[in-house]
């Protein structure tokens, strides 16, 4: 078996995954990210108009509306139907918004209707937040409680990378956030663990073994070898999966399935290529250098 | 013993494939449907604190009540009407015929007051003892009501003293009609015109026999999900489902040869293990729950592939295809633990922290994760060491090697 020098190119996949998440994190600082009603409070309508209006009559049809909507957005999802976002309406006030549509553009049927006043959105935004920290912490203490503190740290970092680059996507490409991204985000996270135990398992299965001329970064080259087989063909099994529900599981929840789509990709990549590096320069932090040792 | 296993083989598939086919029926009539799936309304009312009305448990409790009574009323089948916390009560009709109709209902405060012409309230809904909808000899709808003994005196002292004036009627402090009295009515009973539709004087009707509200509600999460959405929603997760874990089986067998066809056979036992005990549960399958599901099998097929990986490495090793099987399981199990620990600790926070289609996700992603660890290592080992006892141990190449 060919063992690669991951680990020695490591400045390569660090800045590779600078690359990754740079342009991310600009976008997060500059646009923000495109937060569904769940955190911001509002009041969303999914409508399917039998007349197949256009987009323009539709959003003049709103404008005429007497209420004021606060900044509505109107999307057309397929023809004819229109997922329409205001402020968060009154009762009152919301049938006063249905039937003022309906005289302007003939009747429709609500798909799906959501109004998420501000209590819940704040409400919410403090859950997914408490969830992430709560998982972020539980994950560090089992992976440290399992192999070591140092592994412990490089796993956490390599969890960092996959979110910031799925959040730093979904906001590139402005993707709405709703409470089931959040529940996207800690699926990679928990998916993400997995696949770094799986190598760091290996690692240490191979550093009890190992000869005194192979140096750490050798066996955990060979470790990423080992486990290469089974890493791809998990991601790949899941990716069969999730690929079919995006491109044929219904619109509603695509963002979700998009999220943990490019989360199981990243988690992956870091799993390979940023927690076992990290984990290699933590370790050699504490280690005098051996210079009789084989790399490769 | 030569040849065991193909009889224990052959045994276990019959078996299996009884037990899903009784299993089937039942299973699928008593999986409980989301909203997100059937269609239907999730409400969560806050109760608005006034110096007038506090709000005590009492307070909930009765508010919980009216609700019910209302609800009942419109044949929703199973509603769900709950408190949470202190000051809350949410509200879950499944496949409601017209959500916005049920919205109307339960939002309405439904204060009826009868005011003299000088603005006085004479009576309220607490005098009624029914109220039901007629029609009129010309077809019009109108709401007959019936006092209590104590509300029938005090609406004869009422009439009587304002003969030839207005007595107005009024609903949540809209007017519903202002007759003027003809003469005294004794018998406690009245009749509310108006020009209204039957649906509306029905939902007026109910609102009279339900009773008020001790507190005023305020709607502060409102989910709809139409039927259709919901229907459509669920027939394309089957097709995902279907694309999704075809595309897998094909891939295990491609790769892994006899031990991937036993690794989907075990699949299916997994299947029905995560389908029986969602229905013996009564846990409710929401959208996000059929990912998770979908998304368990992702991971019920890791727990094989590390197995197996292992299993290929030792027989490179030249170990015997039997000792290859032990030592591959042995080894593995540890990995697929850890693995499965870290993410059964992210459901246990996500369902705690979630809300309803998130906590389903949850659920059925934990419990697929427990049934895999029972399928993909202790009835994959069998059926792998049932194999290893047939003829097809002299043809290394099937398993992996």
């Amino acid at each position: 078996m060919k063992i690669y020098n991951i680990v020695e190119r490591r400045m390569i996949w660090y800045l590779l995954s600078l690359a990754l998440i740079v342009p991310g994190l600009i976008s997060l600082m500059t646009q923000g990210l495109n937060l569904g009603i769940d955190f911001t409070g509002g009041s969303i309508f999914d409508l399917k108009f039998q007349g197949q209006p256009a987009i323009s009559e539709v959003r003049q049809a709103i404008d005429r509306v007497e209420l004021e909507l606060g900044n509505p957005v109107i999307q057309e999802t397929s023809p004819g139907e229109f997922l329409i976002r205001t402020r968060d309406l009154t009762e009152a006030e919301r049938d006063s918004f249905v039937s003022a549509l309906k005289q302007e553009l003939g009747n429709f049927e609500v798909l799906r209707e959501e109004k998420v006043g501000p209590v819940i959105g704040k409400e919410l935004t403090s859950k997914a937040l408490l969830a992430l920290g709560v998982a972020s912490i539980l994950m560090i203490i089992y992976i440290s409680f399992r192999f070591e503190f140092k592994s412990g740290i490089a796993a956490i970092i390599a969890i960092l990378h996959d979110v910031l680059v799925t959040l730093g996507i979904f906001s590139l490409l402005q993707l709405e956030i709703s409470s089931a991204f959040v529940a996207a985000v800690l699926t990679i996270i928990g998916y993400s663990i997995n696949d770094t135990i799986v190598i760091f398992d290996r690692v240490r299965e191979n550093l009890q073994n190992r000869k005194k001329s192979e140096s750490v970064a050798y066996v955990m080259n060979k470790s990423i070898m080992q486990t290469l087989t089974r890493s791809i063909n998990t991601v790949l099994t899941t990716l069969f999966v999730l690929f079919a529900l995006f491109f044929f599981g219904g619109a509603t929840l695509s963002n979700f399935i998009l999220a943990m789509i490019i989360g199981i990709i990243s988690g992956v990549y870091s799993s390979i290529f940023t927690a076992c590096p990290i984990w290699h320069d933590l370790k050699r932090i504490g280690m005098p250098a051996n210079p009789h040792q084989k790399t490769s | 013993m030569q040849g065991g296993g193909a009889i224990r083989l052959l045994i276990m598939a019959i078996f299996v494939a009884v037990t899903g086919f009784f299993l089937y029926n039942p299973i699928k009539s008593n999986l409980n449907l989301g909203l997100d799936l059937q269609g239907g309304l999730h409400v969560v009312l806050e109760a608005q604190e006034t110096e007038k009305q506090p709000i005590t448990k009492d307070t909930i409790d009765r508010t919980i009540e009216v609700l019910n009574r209302r609800i009942d009323e419109t044949g929703v089948k199973e509603p769900i009407i709950q408190p949470q916390g202190e000051k809350r009560i949410i509200i879950e009709l499944a496949g409601v015929g017209n959500p916005e109709d049920a919205v109307d209902i339960i939002g309405k405060t439904a204060v009826l007051e009868f005011k003299t012409d000088d603005g006085k309230v004479v009576l309220t809904g607490e005098d009624l003892t029914n109220a039901q909808t007629q029609m009129t000899p010309a077809g019009v709808p109108e709401i007959a009501l019936q006092f209590t003994s104590e509300g029938a005196s005090k609406f004869a002292a009422v009439t009587t003293a304002n003969v030839g004036r207005v007595i107005s009627i009024y609903l949540d402090e809209e007017l519903l009609t202002d007759p003027v009295v003809n003469q005294p009515i004794t018998d406690g009973r009245a009749v509310i015109t108006g020009n209204r539709s039957v649906e509306e004087a029905e939902n007026i009707a109910r609102l009279l026999r339900a009773g008020s509200l001790p507190v005023d509600l305020e709607i502060i999460e409102k989910r709809v999900v139409g039927a259709t959405l919901g229907a459509d929603s669920l027939e394309k997760s089957k097709v995902a489902g279907i694309i999704g874990i075809g595309a897998v089986l094909i891939f295990m067998i491609a790769y892994y040869r006899l031990p991937g066809l036993l690794a989907n056979f075990a699949l299916l036992v997994y299947a029905i293990i995560v389908m029986g005990a969602l229905s013996l549960l009564g846990a409710t399958l929401t959208l996000p729950g059929i990912a998770g599901f979908l998304l368990s099998i992702g991971m019920a097929v890791d727990a094989n592939v590390i197995i197996f990986e292992r299993i290929r490495e030792e027989l490179r090793d030249g170990r015997s295809l039997r000792t290859a099987i032990d030592a591959g399981f042995k080894r593995a199990f540890i990995t697929v633990f850890d693995a499965n620990v870290t993410t059964l600790i992210i459901t246990i926070i996500l369902f705690y922290l979630g809300t309803g289609p998130i906590r389903g996700f949850a659920v059925t992603l934990s419990i697929g994760i427990l049934a895999s660890m029972f399928t993909a290592v202790t009835f994959t080992r069998w059926l792998l060491k049932w194999s290893a006892d047939t003829p097809l141990r002299k043809n290394l190449k099937l398993f992996g090697a």
